[in-house]
């Protein structure tokens, strides 16, 4: 094997196609949508040179602030929301339903593997407030209280938001959370459990410390995922109402294509992708770190 | 040893080729399908009447597939009709990636924003109606003034056709007016305090689908066309006003007031089109501001449970010591449609013949609904509200657009989007009108 990897021919036939691949669907399309920063126009009418303009836009436009306010503001509690709620089912998993938690993994596995889009669509049915109530409403006059017109303001809308999506993923992060607890040796947690730890002590001491690192595993993929969110947004509010939910990646994908500003929707891809580099520059650079020590 | 090292270099390396079989495979699957789709319709001659359509528009399609299986039937047979559809506020993006591939359907709805159809115009994508109906010598069968109304819109060309014609203005219950004591409302102020009566029998004065956003913004441009006058947007287009200035202002409070007080009925925000139209034909609401391709619905007995002769239609009042009259009324052909200049062959000339000649009539039979096309005989029996309406498109003199008309796409996105939000007090009107204003601004 050895003889192998020493051999530089073999490594590039090795890393050849798979870099080649890269390179096409990846790093030219960066490279190229980097070059559109600079320009105004769309495929149909031509490009024409606009220098820094797209960069000092950006800077002074207040969608794209409110954009990258909300995009902040999903993905921290969005991941918090995942993380702690997949903790909770993997522990309920290990230590409550045992071996009889396939049935209820299933379950809240399920989800995860329907289209956004439907779920989306029973999502809006739910919180219908018009023509007429959904179950959500129908439940809060039925106790009394009164309708809310859930997705007509900003603020209820990014609650179903983040309801729907915690809903959705917290079944994935379950399972994987799940996967790691199981990594945990019996003998140790009976050993603790000899010397009298017991529920939280348990917990506290053993748990929680020999699964930092699938929760820290969990917590880099969720802000990966909740920072790149679309579909989701996409599917059941559409950004609304305004642009109250609106996330960069929307903005930009309707300035690109639905306002046919290629040169603008660049750069706001440009600050995402920036954005992305930053929090995966921060991941690296903390999970050199080992976090079981 | 020897053997075995043998092995290990043959391994990979038979790997390595399997793996670059299978990158060139998938690249030029990729590559494939890609150019494939741009060749059917682009250069080739198209095998089917290709029509990506407004999700929203639910005039056309019933239309076209009675003359595809009557009057068009030979056309149809030549070029079987394909209909497909997508939301409207996904329209212009998708139309605008579509064109740029050379892909575009052979007939298609666009300019959701007349500034996109002028694009396209202008990047030779569009059909000349002018030279091609006139040399399938039907293109007197075509409206004038839908004609001239195209032509001020997408870019100074007949470069879109009208399916619908309309005017607009409130539809109302003329049950609810009559048990109210209220005849129709000639100024602003006339409307609100209607509404205000309405609201204190405990009827809902107005619906509206602020989902759509759109119904909402017509009436801030309907207030600005009366109390300024007819070229009110216009000078915000050519930079001689602005949206915030102050008598601009004025007309976004005066809707947001009508939410304020209640006036729009409860969850406005949530509303879509087809429930806003449920509204007004149940009877749960007076009046909705709407163009005359409501006429459709209203014309169906399905839909209309309180009767035809129960709607009326009304143009929007005058705003007293205002610069616009009560008779200017606000034209255009709809969401238009049009054909593919690349796709345009014989078989679609056929086609084109075809619907240009029987359409105007069929639609006027079919649902009583008025498009640019001519009837070629006279319609016996159409509903009283669709002849009034008739009259109303014979005598008006002078047409106004609507809000966005003018508008960039951006500026016309904000705008419909934020409506629901002005007339639930989200946002405020100053910070309406500037949001719009700063679109305009960018370009």
């Amino acid at each position: 094997m050895k003889s192998v990897l020493g051999d530089r021919k073999a490594i590039a036939i090795l890393l050849g196609p798979a870099l080649l691949v890269y390179t096409l669907f990846m790093l030219v399309p960066v490279v190229w949508s980097f070059g559109y920063t600079f320009v105004r126009g769309n495929a149909l009418e031509g490009f024409r040179f606009a220098g820094l303009a797209n960069f000092t836009r950006l800077f002074t436009d207040p969608d794209v602030i409110e954009a990258f306010g909300f995009t902040l503001k999903y993905a921290v509690l969005m991941t918090v929301g995942q993380v702690v709620l997949g903790y909770g089912l993997a522990l309920l998993y290990t230590f409550v339903l045992r071996r009889s938690s396939a049935i209820i993994r299933t379950l809240v596995f399920f989800p995860v593997v329907v289209p956004t889009v439907a779920i989306a669509i029973l999502y809006q049915k739910l919180f219908q407030s018009a023509p007429r109530d959904g179950l959500v409403n129908e439940l809060l006059v039925n106790v009394g209280l009164s309708g809310v017109d859930w997705l007509g303001s900003g603020n209820t809308a990014f609650l179903v938001i983040v309801i729907m999506d915690v809903w959705r993923s917290m079944g994935f992060y379950g399972v994987l959370i799940f996967a790691g607890l199981l990594d945990i040796p019996e003998d140790i947690i009976e050993s603790a459990r000899i010397d009298g730890a017991r529920q939280w002590s348990l917990f506290r001491h053993i748990v929680l410390p020999l699964s930092l690192p699938i929760l820290f595993s969990s917590i880099i993929f969720s802000i990966n995922g909740t920072i790149k969110v679309f579909d989701s947004v996409f599917a059941l509010t559409g950004g609304g109402p305004g642009n109250d939910t609106t996330p960069l990646t929307l903005y930009m994908y309707r300035t690109a294509f639905a306002f046919s500003d290629y040169g603008y929707g660049s750069t706001i891809a440009l600050l995402l992708t920036i954005m992305c580099l930053v929090v995966t520059l921060f991941i690296f650079r903390s999970s050199r770190r080992d976090v079981t020590a | 040893m020897t053997t075995a090292f043998k092995r290990g270099r043959i391994r990979p390396v038979t790997g390595a080729i399997a793996l670059l079989g299978a990158s060139a495979l998938l690249l030029t699957g990729c590559g494939g399908g890609g150019g494939g789709g741009a060749a059917e319709t682009g250069t080739q001659e198209p095998d089917k009447l290709t029509y990506l359509k407004n999700a929203e528009n639910t005039n056309i399609e019933p239309v076209l597939e009675e003359l595809a299986g009557d009057q068009c039937a030979d056309a149809n047979e030549a070029l079987p009709l394909e209909v497909s559809s997508i939301p409207q506020a996904d329209l212009d993006g998708q139309i605008q990636l579509l064109a740029s591939q050379d892909a575009l359907p052979v007939m298609f709805a666009a300019a959701g924003t007349p500034a996109e159809g002028a694009k396209l115009w202008k990047a030779g994508k569009l059909l000349d109606f002018e030279k091609e109906l006139e040399e399938l010598g039907v293109l007197d069968m075509i409206e004038p003034a839908a004609i001239s109304t195209i032509e001020n819109l997408y870019g100074g060309a007949f470069d879109f056709l009208p399916f619908q014609f309309n005017i607009e203005g409130i539809f109302y219950n003329k049950a609810m007016f009559a048990e109210q004591g209220i005849s129709e409302p000639q100024t602003w102020d006339e409307l609100v305090a209607a509404a205000e009566k309405f609201k204190a029998a405990g009827v809902t004065p107005f619906t509206a689908s602020g989902e759509q956003g759109w119904p909402i913004t017509r009436l801030i441009s309907s207030y600005l066309f009366r109390s300024l006058g007819p070229d009110a947007l216009q000078k915000v287009a050519d930079g001689d006003a602005k949206l915030t200035d102050p008598e601009y202002v004025e007309a976004a409070q005066a809707v947001a007031d009508l939410g304020a007080n209640g006036y729009f009925g409860e969850n406005i925000a949530s509303l879509d089109i087809d429930s806003s139209y449920n509204e007004i034909l149940t009877g749960n609401a007076a009046m909705m501001y709407m163009g005359t391709w409501f006429l459709q619905s209203a014309n169906d007995p399905e839909k209309n449970k309180v009767g035809i002769d129960n709607i009326g239609f009304m143009p929007f009042p005058a705003v007293e010591g205002g610069e616009g009259s009560i008779d200017q009324y606000p034209a255009n052909v709809g969401l238009p449609q049009t054909f593919g200049a690349a796709t345009y062959t014989p078989k679609v000339g056929d086609w084109l013949k075809c619907i240009t000649e029987n359409y105007g009539q069929v639609a006027l039979e079919q649902s009583g609904s008025i498009s640019g096309f001519k009837a070629k005989e006279p319609v016996e029996g159409l509903p009283t509200l669709t002849q009034d309406v008739q009259e109303r498109i014979a005598g008006s003199e002078t047409s106004v657009l609507w809000f966005e008309a003018l508008f960039n796409a951006k500026a016309g996105q904000d705008s419909s989007k934020n409506a629901a939000l002005l007339v639930t007090g989200q946002i405020t009107p100053e910070d309406f009108m500037s949001l719009l204003q700063t679109d305009l601004d960018n370009g």
